[in-house]
């Protein structure tokens, strides 16, 4: 089975869980921003919950079956339309051969994951499918007119788990965070900045990381920090004093300090916060 | 030592020297090798060794300020080569900075046997540690946009080579011939893996 991209929309990349165990040799681990509606529309479409989708930027795709294809969208909720009908949102569509598939506009949040039942069967590169837009690792960014392979059926069908729920997108998300591992590189004020402070998400945030703007973080003094490791969810203060939120293709090194960091559930909320919406660090309940 | 928590699941290890990051890393490779710890990233940087999804977190990060590290000797085992054309546009300013005649830049690079401290500027790039003290050369006052790939560069106490063209602040020295520093379909996909031995050699 295959399909043709007949719209690639502004960033439609082939994601699942990363690369996880390279990052001694500068490759962070990539995969999909949203890992819960990767699961969600794997689980719509009888895939197993890692299974290779595609990951939208705002604008949706479009995608014409060779063959036919069982498909299901998740994410960001937007239009789906089939041959300019609309059809379900987080329930799985069957696409004909020869009928366009319609992902829209992103109506609520930024990424929406498309699941095609067997799996979108890119190259993939050190064990994963995923594209890490930083380390230029895995299938490149979809081109309009490429034709993709789906893979084989799941031998496992877990059965239909019922209609999916839209991520919860609020106007304003919360970054349960915690602290460290360079808070005490920065002023008393700037913590208390940090947990007071509403900021604006920035334009050019991206897959590398989500870019705040809002009361700047004074560093204690200009003192240098020799590079070191970063985990995802590092929230990076570089010298304008605007955090930067680590999102799955992160540098894996970094000499800026790390005031603290975001837990998977925080990074999750980010990966759906459209530019201009707001956020805010609140501290993460302990384990 | 100063173990720091980094989020739920990962320590990060500051000491003092980048041989002393080295020792770490080492030992920290050693007691994965035998099974005492377990972490998914296990990332050393010029003075840190990050342990990312480390199981059992909070033990460890009792334990490790009490192990013994051994210091990283002279150490055995397989040697990297990479040949080199000591054709680079900064030879003169390497020259300068070290206080010898430009002819002789290629025979001092060549003399140390390097070890790769750490990665992490850009896939299948490698910090060399090994140069004298005396061999720092300070980074370029310019960065330049575009560094091409394969150069054999310097900057502070360390060398590397460029594996992609790449913005970059080194001082380039030469261009490595014949060598592919990181290709995803080879395993490791990094030619010059933290731990390994290096030595260039003077082609042209």
């Amino acid at each position: 089975m295959s399909f043709v991209v007949v719209r690639a929309g502004a960033l439609t990349t082939v994601q699942d869980r990363g690369r996880p165990g390279y990052a001694n040799l500068g490759i962070a681990r990539s995969g999909a921003l949203d890992l819960d509606a990767l699961t969600l529309a794997n689980r719509a479409v009888g895939n197993d919950d890692g299974a290779a989708v595609l990951e939208t930027t705002l604008s949706g795709v479009g995608l014409r079956a060779v063959e036919p294809m069982v498909v299901a969208v998740a994410g960001a909720h937007c239009a789906v339309r089939v041959d300019g009908h609309p059809v379900a949102w987080g329930a799985p569509v069957l696409v004909r051969a020869g009928q366009v598939l319609d992902v829209g506009p992103a109506a609520r949040g930024v990424r929406s994951y498309v699941a095609v039942r067997g799996g979108v069967d890119a190259a993939p590169a050190l064990g994963s499918r995923s594209r890490d837009v930083l380390g230029s690792v895995g299938p490149e960014p979809l081109r309009d007119g490429e034709r993709y392979d789906v893979g084989a059926e799941p031998a496992t069908d877990g059965g239909w788990p019922g209609p999916l729920a839209a991520r919860d997108v609020p106007d304003e998300i919360t970054l349960p965070l915690v602290l460290g591992p360079r808070a005490d590189w920065f002023t008393a004020g700037a913590r208390r900045a940090l947990w007071a402070a509403t900021y604006v998400v920035g334009s050019a945030s991206n897959r590398v990381g989500l870019r705040l703007q809002g009361a700047p973080l004074e560093r204690r003094d200009g003192a240098e920090l020799p590079s070191e490791g970063m985990v995802l969810g590092a929230v990076q203060v570089p010298p304008d004093g605007q955090p930067v939120v680590f999102l799955a293709d992160h540098p894996v090194t970094g000499g800026y300090p790390v005031i603290g960091v975001v837990t998977a559930e925080g990074v999750g909320a980010a990966a759906q916060a459209v530019p201009g919406s707001t956020a805010r660090f609140v501290r993460a309940v302990g384990p | 030592m100063h173990v720091h928590r980094v989020g739920t699941d990962a320590l990060l290890v500051e000491v003092d020297t980048v041989a002393q990051a080295e020792a770490l890393h080492a030992e920290v490779l050693r007691r994965v090798e035998a099974g005492r710890l377990t972490a998914v990233d296990v990332v050393p940087a010029a003075r840190t060794v990050l342990l990312d999804e480390l199981a059992d977190r909070e033990r460890h990060a009792r334990e490790i300020p009490t192990w013994s590290v051994p210091e990283v000797g002279e150490a055995s085992g397989p040697v990297v080569e990479i040949p080199v054309r000591y054709d680079g546009p900064d030879v003169g300013d390497v020259a300068a900075a070290w206080g010898v005649d430009v002819a002789d830049v290629a025979r001092l690079h060549q003399e140390p046997t390097y070890r790769v401290a750490f990665g992490g500027f850009a896939p299948g790039f490698g910090y060399l540690t090994g140069l004298p003290p005396d061999r720092s050369v300070p980074r370029r006052a310019s960065p330049r946009t575009e560094v091409p790939a394969g150069s054999v560069a310097l900057a502070g106490e360390f060398t590397g080579v460029y594996p992609r063209a790449s913005p970059g602040g080194w001082q380039i020295v030469g261009t490595a011939v014949d060598v592919t520093l990181w290709d995803v379909a080879r395993t490791p996909p990094a030619l010059l893996v933290p731990g390994a031995r290096v030595r260039f050699r003077e082609v042209r």
